[in-house]
């Protein structure tokens, strides 16, 4: 990219912070660009949500947000503080807002009330690191359970990672669902454990006949502690992690935290590596869309696609273990790189493959984009609004067949994306059969951006070292995986070990986005409106 | 219509596509293993999966288990979807502490005899996340296991492996 385009990029900056001025907030700029390509703001406190607030009506999106111990022995001058950090975009450029309040009295008022899709992010935040948030429009514990006490954290540097209450944990059997009253509506919990080969969940019907009156969602089953055993981690062992955080987005996880990690120690990743591991990335959205179609398709009765679909993703994920050493390419993107090469043999291969991948798919998606007892099952049915999807931030084919276009390959080119470009579809019905076509055109795009890319896949080398990572070093990754934007923010302490942590997978969006898009439908519907968002619970779990 | 017609007949020679000479390992491991469940469980083999705090890859090989290619259920092996109905429960992921009951719940449903499959290095180990506030480790600090397959993930033609040597458990 170039300097003039980079100054064009955020010529809305100019006019929110004069918005900023006119509520009286005070944003300063300090290392304007100690998280690039992110431009940075520090915010006093008490202006978080004022900032929140005016960011909302100038249209950004809210991103995710995180909280940050430094609590450490050698942490700041004025004591233990709990660093927050608030991630907005719009029009593909990223802004940074970031507070610091002291730990003994770690007040914050949320942003959720201008910005409702980043509720659960905050109440994560205060489940994981003691961050109180007030004004939170829902006080309830999200993340934790039982495994641990009201009044701990885990996040912070006094809480053992081996956790503090051995013995069994009891179920979270009291935590208060939000009830609906009235003759003849009945509730029916369903989960964690699951009918289907899935993650674990539960989710809280309130039915009246077969209308869904109120879907709540409750995770947190999966918690496995991800952030903490981050800490001291090395950097290959971080991406190690990454890889393993949702295993169907193994690839986009490990790159977001690879580049999290080489965006803090200015390191300049081979161009052959940042094409491979962009190859890498469409295979895994390809795989995963393919498997998806099928199960949509399923779950409304249609074998025939599943069949189909299976049969492809089986022949793909083959390919991927024969060229790529994993059949979901786990640990092939490692820091500084990638781990595997392709031969010219291997390249051609592919070649092969893709032209045979792109003439199998097509009477299978010409069947389902046309058939009129899918039709019949999937058009309006499990319809989110573009105004619901706006509003939560949703991203990914959720919010692309929501209205909301935003594709980071396209709207943030990292390489090789910025080289080679990358098409994205867009529609605004927001049913499931849109979020289908979506997905079936996202397939396409894929395909033919690959062979692209292999017409022009750069030499050299595949890896270089990390340099060694300064104590405070931050780092913030974006990468468009197959569900969408998954950011990444990474901290190093001392000896180049991480001392911080946080993915932020799409997910966190498009789960409460299932929570109205399900409104109105018939109960059994829920499975295929679910499996068309596809939400991962592994990775907003953590 | 017609095209709709042409695809489906067309869809029906594809499915029943046996799998590639390549997979003649898979003929022998399946073969083999509907002998065990015929001798041992009356034909049939019914697996209820417990996602225990998996990255969710185990579950997407454990899916594949069912596609064109391994076609599971030919050896009798189907995936049921309550422990009350379940011979075997397959077990993935290090038991996270949050569905370490839910777990200890699905075990007591089940009925005797039973037996319990953990499938992945996290089942069978703790893998990458190990023992921590958050997490039980290994399947076996929760529930009693009878037979691990380790892999992370287990290919499919692991897991059939690790099938058979649970029913000669």
């Amino acid at each position: 990219m170039t300097g003039a385009e980079r100054i064009r990029r955020f010529d809305w900056l100019s006019e929110y912070l004069a918005r900023l001025e006119d509520e009286h907030v005070i944003a300063q700029h300090g290392d304007a660009l100690a998280l690039p390509p992110a431009h940075r703001l520090e915010l006093d406190p008490e202006d978080w949500a004022p900032a929140a607030k005016v960011a909302a009506g100038m249209g950004l999106r809210h991103a995710g947000l995180w909280a940050d111990c430094l609590d450490d022995a050698a942490s700041t001058e004025e004591g233990p503080c709990i660093r927050v950090q608030a991630c907005l975009e719009y029009g593909g450029d990223y802004l940074v807002l970031q507070t610091e309040v002291p730990m003994s009295r770690p007040l914050l008022a949320s942003q959720a009330t201008s910005y409702p899709g980043v509720a659960r992010l905050e109440r994560h935040a205060h489940d994981l690191t003691g961050l109180e948030l007030t004004g939170q429009p829902d006080g309830r514990r999200w993340t934790r359970h039982q495994a641990w006490p009201e009044d701990r954290f885990p996040l912070r540097s006094d809480f053992p990672r081996a956790g503090e209450t051995p013995g069994r944990t009891p179920a979270d059997a009291d935590y208060a669902f939000t009830r609906v009253q009235g003759t003849g509506v009945y509730e029916i919990p369903v989960g964690p454990v699951h009918a289907g080969i899935i993650e674990p969940g539960h989710f809280r019907f309130h039915a009246m006949g077969e209308d869904v009156l109120q879907l709540e969602e409750r995770l947190g089953y999966v918690h496995k502690g991800i952030e903490k055993l981050a800490v001291g981690r090395d950097p290959a062992a971080l991406a190690r992690l990454a890889g393993r955080l949702s295993g169907d987005s193994s690839v986009a996880h490990a790159w977001a935290a690879c580049q999290a990690m080489e965006r803090a120690t200015d390191c300049i990743v081979p161009p052959r590596a940042l094409a491979l591991r962009g190859l890498m990335a469409e295979r895994e959205r390809i795989a995963n869309h393919l498997g998806d179609i099928g199960a949509i398709c399923n779950d409304v009765g249609f074998a025939f696609a599943q069949v189909q679909c299976a049969r492809l993703r089986e022949l793909w994920q083959r390919r991927s273990l024969a060229l790529f050493g994993h059949r979901l390419m786990m640990d092939a993107v490692v820091p500084g790189g990638v781990a595997c090469d392709l031969t010219d043999k291997a390249i051609e291969e592919l070649q092969r493959d893709h032209a045979q991948m792109k003439v199998a798919i097509e009477p299978v998606f010409d069947v389902v984009e046309d058939h009129p007892s899918l039709d019949d099952r999937l058009m309006s049915t499990g319809v989110l609004s573009e105004a619901d999807a706006r509003q939560l931030g949703c991203t990914g084919y959720v919010g692309k067949a929501s209205g909301q276009g935003f594709d980071l390959r396209r709207d943030t080119p990292y390489a090789p994306y910025d080289a080679v470009a990358m098409d994205a579809p867009l529609m605004t019905e927001g049913d499931v059969a849109a979020r289908v076509t979506v997905r079936m055109a996202e397939v396409r795009n894929s395909l033919r951006w690959m062979d692209r890319l292999l017409k022009v896949l750069p030499g050299g080398a595949l890896a270089v070292d990390l340099p060694p990572a300064e104590e405070g070093a931050m780092g913030l990754g974006a990468i468009d995986g197959w569900r969408g934007e998954i950011l990444c923010f990474v901290r190093f302490g001392a000896d180049g070990r991480i001392a911080r942590y946080f993915p932020r997978d799409p997910s966190w969006f498009t789960w409460p986005a299932l929570e109205r898009l399900i409104l109105g439908n018939i109960v059994p519907d829920f499975p295929v409106c679910n499996k068309s968002v596809n939400g991962s619970y592994s990775g907003e779990d953590l | 219509m017609f095209r709709i017609l042409k695809q489906s007949l067309k869809t029906g020679v594809i499915t029943e596509t046996p799998p590639d000479l390549a997979d003649a390992e898979l003929e022998r491991i399946g073969v083999e293993l509907r002998r065990t469940i015929e001798a041992r469980l009356g034909r049939s083999l019914a697996i209820r999966q417990v996602d225990a705090g998996s990255c969710n890859a185990c579950e997407l090989e454990i899916h594949a288990l069912n596609n064109a290619y391994y076609d599971v259920e030919r050896f009798g092996v189907r995936f049921v979807a309550s422990p009350r109905h379940a011979d075997a429960l397959l077990v993935t992921g290090p038991v996270s502490r949050h569905m370490e009951m839910a777990l200890r719940r699905t075990w007591r449903a089940t009925p005797a005899p039973k037996f319990v499959i953990a499938a992945g290095s996290c089942a069978c180990t703790g893998g990458e996340f190990g023992v921590s506030y958050a997490s039980c480790g290994a399947v076996e600090n929760v529930i009693p296991v009878d037979v691990k397959i380790p892999g992370c993930p287990p290919s499919p033609l692991d897991l059939l492996k690790g099938l058979l040597g649970a029913l000669r458990v």
